[in-house]
């Protein structure tokens, strides 16, 4: 075989290489993109949550006032604040639900107004999590191959924004998340006692 | 929403992934969901309705032993067709590291992909050797499940990333009910075992020499055993003074197996190892049954570090046979380990299990209307 054969043939496996590892790069931006919404879409609806929960009235004052500082504080921030204000509502949500002097949770649930707001709180607080680290698993999937050698050297993600991960204290009130086996219901065909 | 599972596994045999799957379909059915499921099969007319076959799993040697798998030209284009016809919001792959299924729903799927693993692994060449190709396919996967702490570690540590754990399901209101099996328990106390007679890890060997043991200071108690393998074999390696008192029920039926935890007094599980979730002590605990398992992390973590059960050294004889007298002695502690049993089972009931599914569908799902739920 000639030379320009193998010179032809070196560059197609070249070019083939290129354009997946393009497709690729494109794919994992995109992911990561559309885990970023879903994530911010989720702590938006929190903070929309413990707000309208703080101005309904079904709590005492200062807990109404420490929640909707935190809501407000966690909606308006920007840039890295972000992270720590989210967090921040986190910790005050775990200290409003998690008092052992006296059981919040049940309380709102009892209410038929307070009832859908409470469990949506419940679904909003454990899809953050899950949200986060999912998109943190984008991120680094796509750091990953951004970090190969060909992809800086030909400067493939130079179009696309470096991804960051989202970093907060998320963990949901203990009490809320007890609130999935509430809503399961207890199992009323369970004897009491075992049969002899 | 609609949703797609994708099932590695041949549909038509016994595993504890095709029953999760099954399960999981059912349970989001009952949610109100649509679900379709694609799965190797061995015959076509005995799939459920909602499932589609992709074709036969053929037996090829991988990772160390002979698994049944399903690939190729055939089986590829189905899955292509099932993603293109089915419309998925959410396409859901099992165990999607296997060269199954799963990884070409991967490579084919532009939908919202969720994979769950099952199964933990140990590091091997062959896995580094693979790792480019996984990593093209499975970096689709937008939201990883692990259903295991063992499962979540082996994908960290081959594949990089992270997952959710979502643990395996049961339903419980199908064990909370049955007839014992006429006879049973019996007045000097029951003890009972399920598993494969010929698997060394399953630990049969480690309770039959603790009944020895039981059976010297109880001379009434008797010992209730289930599962496929020679019966004979065993039979014949035991003494002739326990052997009347051991029961053989061979493979059983999901019916009996359920009237057969409720024929004991406790259950044992006494595995040496190679567990990574423990489905049948959840099974047990539904049943209200007394569990008494070895330390092993899947059990403990199950047994809510042994507050939902009772754990002893993994292989030891002696302080199992301790264990077990003391229980069978001790009405009392039954009754509280029982009832501590079911309260740890219900975080594990289909029903909560497949809403934390569903949790993790609106999660990778695009489309951020509010969604049904059950």
């Amino acid at each position: 075989m000639p030379w320009w054969f193998w010179a032809i043939v070196a560059a197609i496996v070249v070019l083939t290489y290129l354009v997946a590892t393009i497709g690729r790069l494109e794919r994992l931006h995109a992911r990561v993109e559309a885990a970023r919404a879903i994530l911010d879409s989720h702590l938006l609806r929190r903070s929309a949550v413990v707000l309208e929960l703080a101005a309904s009235g079904l709590l005492d004052p200062a807990t109404s006032l420490l929640l909707a500082t935190a809501a407000h504080r966690a909606r308006t921030a920007a840039g890295t604040d972000r992270e720590a204000e989210e967090s921040a509502l986190s910790v005050a949500l775990r200290a409003a639900f998690d008092d052992e002097d006296g059981d919040l949770v049940a309380l709102l649930i009892a209410d038929p107004s307070a009832r859908s707001l409470v469990e949506e709180l419940e679904a909003v607080t454990t899809k953050i999590p899950l949200a986060r680290r999912f998109h943190n698993d984008a991120v680094r999937a796509t750091l990953a191959v951004r970090r190969h050698r060909l992809v800086r050297w030909l400067r493939l993600a130079h179009r696309f924004a470096e991804p960051t991960s989202f970093e907060m204290d998320d963990d949901p009130p203990a009490a809320l998340a007890r609130l999935a086996l509430i809503r399961s219901g207890p199992h009323e065909d369970w004897p009491t006692s075992r049969p002899a | 929403m609609r949703v797609g599972l994708v099932c590695p596994y041949t549909w038509d045999v016994p595993g504890g992934v095709q029953g999760h799957i099954r399960d999981l379909a059912e349970t989001l059915q009952s949610f109100g969901h649509d679900v379709s499921v694609i799965t190797p099969a061995d015959d076509e007319d005995a799939l459920p309705e909602y499932a589609v076959s992709a074709g036969r799993a053929v037996p090829v040697p991988y990772n160390g032993s002979v698994a049944r798998l399903c690939f190729g030209v055939l089986s590829a284009g189905r899955v292509r067709r099932w993603l293109r016809e089915g419309g998925f919001d959410v396409v859901h792959v099992h165990e999607p590291a296997a060269p199954s299924l799963g990884l070409l729903a991967c490579w084919a799927a532009d939908d919202p992909l969720v994979g769950t693993f099952h199964t933990s692994i140990s590091r091997s060449r062959a896995m580094v050797a693979a790792y480019p190709i996984l990593q093209t396919a499975l970096e689709k996967i937008h939201g990883r499940v692990a259903v295991s702490e063992a499962a979540r570690r082996t994908l960290v540590e081959h594949l990089g990333g992270d997952a959710v754990l979502i643990p395996n399901g049961v339903h419980v209101g199908r064990f909370a009910d049955a007839e014992p099996l006429p006879g049973w328990p019996g007045d000097g106390g029951a003890i009972g075992f399920l598993g494969r007679l010929d698997e060394p890890r399953k630990g049969l060997a480690v309770l039959l020499e603790a009944f020895h043991r039981v059976a010297e200071h109880r001379p009434t108690t008797r010992l209730l055993i289930a599962g496929p393998g020679d019966v004979d074999q065993v039979r014949r390696s035991l003494d002739s003074d326990i052997r009347d008192r051991i029961t053989f029920l061979g493979r059983v039926s999901e019916q009996d197996k359920v009237r057969m935890l409720h024929s004991v007094d406790v259950y044992v599980a006494p595995n040496t190892g190679g567990e990574s979730f423990g489905v049948v002590l959840l099974e047990a605990m539904a049943a209200g049954t007394p569990v008494v398992a070895s330390d092993l992390d899947a059990f403990r973590t199950v047994l809510d570090g042994g507050r939902a059960g009772r754990l002893f050294p993994p292989g030891d004889s002696e302080r199992l046979a301790r264990v077990l007298l003391e229980l069978l002695d001790d009405e009392a502690q039954r009754v509280q380990l029982a009832a501590a049993g079911r309260e740890r089972v219900r975080s594990y009931d289909w029903p909560v299990v497949a809403r934390a599914v569903v949790r993790v569908y609106e999660t990778v799902a695009l489309d951020l209307s509010p969604l049904a739920e059950g």
